[in-house]
């Protein structure tokens, strides 16, 4: 018999220990599927490591890849800060998006000088509006936003949609239900090759930590998070914090739907966001709601999800394959959180 | 007479902390054993150890000579030892029979008539009365003790384990409990039960066990025993009991509350028509069992929650409707610890430093949040209160609850308070740790604090306050001078006799 015992507190060693071995035991268990498919595990992961960092332009797809999966966890990581579930950045992604698609399609003869913050300005907005309308319910009538923000999503999914094949459809795509290309000035430019989202995404790692650890705000949310009865003993407007915050969290994943809009489709579209809300949770998670950590799991997890997807080229695995590697990468590398907080003994 | 256990050399670690060591004693049959010991001395581990919980590091139980392994709860149910926990562990929507039958009968059907009979059998046997259909949720917290009495007695316990029985009960309650007690005891049950309070251990008891720092020091017959010398063993220094009641020369009035009623969401009267005054430099008690309106006052007068009408009225003006913050700014300083010590006074995960900040950090003027004072303050809290703590920075849910404690009562002190209320302020604290807490109430009130103490230890409240008010189910049943009351008053007052009916009865 073994028995699962509470771990009072874990040395720092410790906790890096557990979460490498458990990277190891991911890599040996995947081996598994990999050999099934009569390939040798060691070349399979020398070339996902090849396939997300090998040449320079596999390194910069990595990153581009990261950027929106970064800013989006960022965002995350103020609401779950609060103890607020936002599972609604994908809405909110796809709403910043629509935000900066109007600037875009509307404005587009503007110089990009101004087009772009105004972009950028909108898509916060629209992000923004999106959190807050769940925020606000869950200030002042306590719905479960975990319920509200998912559903959210699906809204604004099919806003866009109606958007596509009504009022924003293309005239000139032939007949397609598409929304027009952007133009020029509403492009993000690049800066050493990638655009310059990665810029806003590091300034925005800055911002987030500075908020949380060294800001009277960042403070107050992290209070509402622990407790709010201890909030409202210490005289905290509790519903204000709320609002506050989730305002702050549906901007920044707004911000995500602006950069994809602008700098990776150039248009808008239901599949802006393609899952980046809910892949972004994991990060935000992983990470510890630190934004710093966020910055290197979030090249990481882009990383393996390029790697996973050149290895189908380079030794013919077939896609399931690769997803399930992803997967057990990612089972391994969450489920070490069960063995940071119990331990195991076994009884004599 | 039998050793029924015996349990030699016990010890168990956790982690880098030794809980137990060294332990070694017998128990008898048609004995009562009193635990004795401070906070962190060890008591619970060794108790659940005995019941199967924890399993020891090193050493050996016996049980009637014969040496027994636990590998859980069950196997020690299975060799008659039964505890009774402090928070009782019911099943709030069902009835007294259905509880006692939990998890008794894995068979799909169950006869309820002849376990009906076999209950009934058993409380006639000791002496319980209980109603086996009313449900766990109407009952008094007495009654739910009984349940849990007569489920271990029922599941042929003969070894029973008390842990803090009468932390909750009224006087009149206990006796009715020692009562039971007794009766058990002379049917040839082993009884242990865990206490703080002296005066019970030397009316129960026939034998103490003492521990300190997770190691046993004596075991003393308790007729040949005072409460002086108890106190002593545990400590391990001599210890002065007495709290001193500092005299302070009337003071002007400060806090009137007049007629306060407070609903909670149901519409449900927590408080109804409550009226009192506090004087400068006064202590008032406040007694009452768990849930009587003690929790909704200190709310109340802190802003936490809004009253339904009355008024309360602080130097003149009124603080109905005003929000906790400005009432913080007015001066009342309230250090309350709700039963869930972390749930309301202090952020358990955080550090001292952002604990400090809690209630002064909106004073800051700007976006940037200054940690700086906190830090100070925090470092002469440590040596002024003596807090145990690796550092400022350590989350404070990991330090002792008498430490957690300080944390909290020295930043509502460091405030200057002129009313200071606090709620339970030492339970779970030791003798010395408590003591130094009554000792900062002595000193604010000599700096003409008034003092709002709510409480539950009756020979405390008694020593401590000039006078004590004595809620029940949300209504003052009396406000006595606490030089000219006693235990049984304030257990009738508690139990909801009007004063005007206990001195009619008198007399009467």
């Amino acid at each position: 018999m073994v028995k699962i015992l509470k771990r009072k507190e874990i040395s720092h060693g410790g906790k890096i220990g557990i979460q490498l071995a458990s990277i190891v035991f991911a890599f040996i268990f995947a081996s598994i599927f990999i050999l099934m498919t009569k390939n040798n595990p060691v070349s399979v992961y020398f070339s996902m490591f090849q396939g997300a960092f090998g040449t320079g332009f596999r390194f910069k797809e990595t990153l581009i890849n990261a950027i929106p999966l970064l800013i989006t966890a960022l965002g995350i990581s103020l609401a779950f800060k609060m103890k607020f579930w936002n599972i609604g950045a994908e809405g909110q992604i796809i709403m910043g998006a629509f935000g900066a698609s109007y600037f875009a399609l509307f404005h587009g003869d503007l110089p990009g000088i101004i087009l772009i913050p105004l972009m950028f300005l909108g898509g916060a907005v629209c992000g923004s509006i999106w959190g807050l309308i769940p925020g606000f319910f869950r200030a002042y009538f306590k719905t479960n936003e975990t319920i509200f923000t998912l559903l959210m999503n699906y809204i604004a999914l099919n806003f866009i949609t109606y958007l596509q094949y009504g009022p924003w459809k293309d005239p000139d795509a032939y007949g397609f239900p598409k929304i027009a290309r952007f133009g020029r000035n509403a492009v993000l430019p690049n800066l050493m090759g990638i655009h310059i989202g990665w810029i806003v995404a590091i300034i925005l790692v800055a911002w987030v930590y500075y908020f949380l650890h060294f800001t009277k705000s960042g403070y107050e949310t992290a209070v509402v998070g622990e407790s709010e009865n201890t909030a409202v003993y210490a005289g905290m407007n509790v519903k204000k914090i709320i609002l506050r915050t989730i305002i702050l969290s549906g901007a920044v994943c707004g911000i995500t739907g602006v950069i994809q809009a602008s700098a990776v489709a150039r248009t808008l579209s239901v599949n802006i966001s393609g899952g980046i809300g809910y892949t972004a949770i994991i990060v935000a998670w992983l990470s510890g709601l630190n934004p710093v950590i966020a910055l290197v799991t979030s090249v990481l997890f882009s990383a393996m999800v390029q790697g996973g997807n050149f290895i189908q080229l380079s030794h013919n695995i077939p896609s399931a394959v690769a997803d399930i590697l992803q997967g057990t990468i990612l089972f391994f590398v969450l489920g070490n959180q069960f063995f940071i907080n119990y331990r195991l003994q076994r009884n004599k | 007479m039998d050793t029924i256990i015996e349990v030699r050399d016990l010890e168990k670690h956790f982690g880098s902390v030794v809980a137990n060591k060294n332990i070694s004693f017998k128990l008898k049959q048609n004995k009562v054993y009193a635990l004795l010991g401070e906070n962190g001395a060890g008591k619970s581990t060794l108790m659940n150890m005995l019941s199967g919980i924890y399993k020891p590091d090193k050493g050996e139980i016996f049980l009637k000579g014969e040496k027994i392994i636990f590998s859980s709860p069950k196997d020690a149910i299975k060799n008659g030892i039964g505890m009774i926990h402090q928070h009782f562990k019911l099943v709030e929507n069902k009835s007294a029979l259905d509880n006692i039958i939990l998890g008794q009968y894995n068979g799909f059907f169950v006869n309820r008539k002849k376990i009906r009979e076999k209950v009934m059998g058993v409380c006639e046997e000791f002496g319980l009365s209980i109603d086996l259909d009313k449900n766990i949720e109407d009952m008094s917290i007495s009654e739910k003790q009984t349940t849990e009495i007569i489920k271990v007695l029922y599941r042929g316990s003969k070894i029973l384990i008390l842990d803090e029985p009468t932390a909750v009960l009224t006087p009149q309650e206990i006796t009715n409990l020692f009562r039971i007690m007794n009766n058990m005891r002379e049917k040839g049950c082993t009884l242990i039960i865990i206490t703080h309070k002296l005066h019970e251990i030397l009316e129960i008891s026939d034998e103490v066990i003492i521990m300190r720092k997770g190691q046993f020091i004596e075991d003393v017959i308790t007729s040949e025993t005072n409460e002086k010398e108890l106190t002593d063993l545990m400590v391990g220094e001599s210890v002065d009991l007495k709290i001193e009641r500092v005299v302070v020369p009337d003071g002007r009035e400060i806090l009137h509350v007049k007629d306060l009623v407070v609903e909670d969401r149901d519409r449900i009267k927590k408080l109804n028509g409550v009226s009192f005054h506090l004087r400068e430099g006064e202590v008032l008690g406040v007694a009452g069992l768990a849930g009587s309106g003690q929790k909704e006052l200190c709310e109340t007068l802190n802003g936490v929650i809004k009253a339904t009408s009355g008024d309360i009225i602080y130097e003149g003006d009124s603080l109905k409707n005003k929000t906790p913050r400005e009432i913080i700014e007015k001066g009342v300083s309230m250090s309350f610890i709700p039963e869930d010590r972390l749930g309301m006074g202090l952020i358990a995960p955080m550090s001292m430093t952002d604990n400090l900040i809690l209630k002064n950090y909106y004073k800051q003027t700007g976006l940037y949040l200054d940690r700086k004072d906190a830090v100070i303050q925090g470092e002469r809290l440590i040596r002024d209160l003596q807090i145990k703590t690796p550092g400022i920075h350590h989350p404070v849910k990991q330090l002792s609850g008498g430490n957690i404690q300080k944390i909290l009562l020295g930043r509502e002190l460091d405030t200057h308070p002129h009313l200071l209320i606090t709620a339970y302020a030492t339970r779970g604290l030791d003798v010395q740790s408590s003591h130094l807490i009554y000792d900062e109430i002595n000193k604010q009130k000599q700096n003409n604090v008034g003092v709002i103490y709510v409480g539950e230890d009756l020979d405390v409240l008694l020593e401590l306050s000039d006078r004590i008010m004595v809620l029940c189910d949300g209504e003052i049943t009396g406000i006595v001078d606490a030089t000219a009351t006693d235990r049984e008053e304030l257990g009738f007052l508690m139990g909801g006799k009007k004063l005007e009916e206990i001195e009619g009865a008198k007399h009467g």
